[in-house]
């Protein structure tokens, strides 16, 4: 019982060390969303381009999609965008765009630039569906089942390993 | 020199404000929508910054999310309706005060059992060191007292 006593501090600091050393492994810029698991919000967005359409709530119904935030701006994106267009290649899944807090011209420079791979791209100047979608930073990256609801959100740039490790395996669960 | 000093010291005592954020275009005409605006703000943490609220925060999301507040206070809404709609959205991390409810209990709850638990640890730790029969010292023994007699008399005779 006394020896206990004794050790009792030092196990304490040692639950703490090791519950805090697994804190300090986790990204902190990687919020949970709020709407997992929720129907996409309802939104309404005009088309960047003009031979593209833009991108609403009634888009995202009846298939599994990706939902991609994205802004000129945004360095990350660039990182990404190569997993985009070989995806957008395989035809495997429809991969859909806000492109966030951006000016149009630059968005449309920056995809003739490195390749559009995108469906429908809706344009959101404002935030205003930004907000409605909980997005706090670009890029992110939504899966959208055939109801129509956010099944899980990724939050920075996509690559393949994550893309593989993860997002494949719930595209093909989601269609079953 | 001694000026120099009165003026630097003068520069520390200056009245220290909190930056301010809100750009002069985004203020309500209506002077309490604005302060009711200016105090909700202070509770919305800005997602970008983490641990700034949107209030003070100048990124371009924060400035997004004043403005919404401003908006559906113009519209009528309440403070709760306005969290509600950004939990809802961001969830309760955009609050910069976390909510309590059975997922936070350890986190507001926690400090005060701690704080009990070391009380208890103390008192328990004192009672131990309380001097009790058994740490009492035991009475001297015959031989041992007259020894000491002789250490003493021995030390009298010389003194004397």
């Amino acid at each position: 019982m006394k020896r206990l006593f004794f050790i009792l501090p030092l196990a304490i600091f040692l639950g703490m060390a090791v519950y805090f050393g697994i804190g300090l492994t986790k990204d902190p810029r990687s919020l949970p969303s709020a709407l997992i698991d929720q129907p996409v919000p309802d939104f309404e967005l005009p088309a960047l381009k003009p031979e593209k359409p833009g991108l609403a709530t009634g888009d995202l119904k009846g298939e599994v999609a990706l939902v991609n935030v994205f802004a000129s701006w945004c360095v990350p994106c660039r990182a990404e965008h190569p997993l985009w267009m070989q995806l957008a290649k395989t035809g495997d899944v429809n991969i859909h765009a806000i492109n966030w807090k951006d000016q149009r011209k630059a968005a449309v420079d920056w995809l003739d630039e490195l390749g559009d791979p995108y469906a429908r791209i809706g344009f959101d100047l404002e935030n205003k569906a930004g907000i409605e979608w909980g997005v706090y930073g670009v890029p992110e990256t939504y899966v959208i089942d055939r109801e129509g609801r956010i099944r899980y959100k990724h939050v920075g740039p996509l690559f393949k390993e994550t893309y593989v490790e993860t997002i494949e395996p719930l595209l093909r669960e989601l269609r079953g | 020199m001694r000026a120099a000093i009165l003026a630097i010291l003068c520069v520390f005592l200056l009245p220290v404000g909190g930056a301010i954020a809100v750009q002069p275009n985004e203020v309500l005409k209506d002077p309490e929508l604005e302060a009711r605006a200016r105090n909700l703000s202070k509770d919305i943490r800005c997602l970008v910054c983490q641990n700034q609220s949107i209030d003070d925060s100048n990124a371009g999301l924060a400035r997004d999310l004043r403005v919404l507040v401003r908006e559906r206070l113009s519209e009528g809404d309440s403070d709760e309706q306005i969290l509600d709609f950004l939990v809802k959205r961001y969830g309760d991390f955009v609050l910069l005060k976390p909510p309590v409810k059975a997922s936070t209990y350890a986190l507001w709850y926690g400090p005060i059992v701690i704080f009990v638990l070391g009380v208890i640890g103390l008192v328990v730790f004192m009672r131990g060191r309380r001097p009790t029969a058994a740490t009492q010292p035991a009475a001297l023994s015959e031989d041992e007292e007259r020894r000491i007699s002789a250490l003493l008399d021995e030390n009298n005779q010389k003194d004397g």
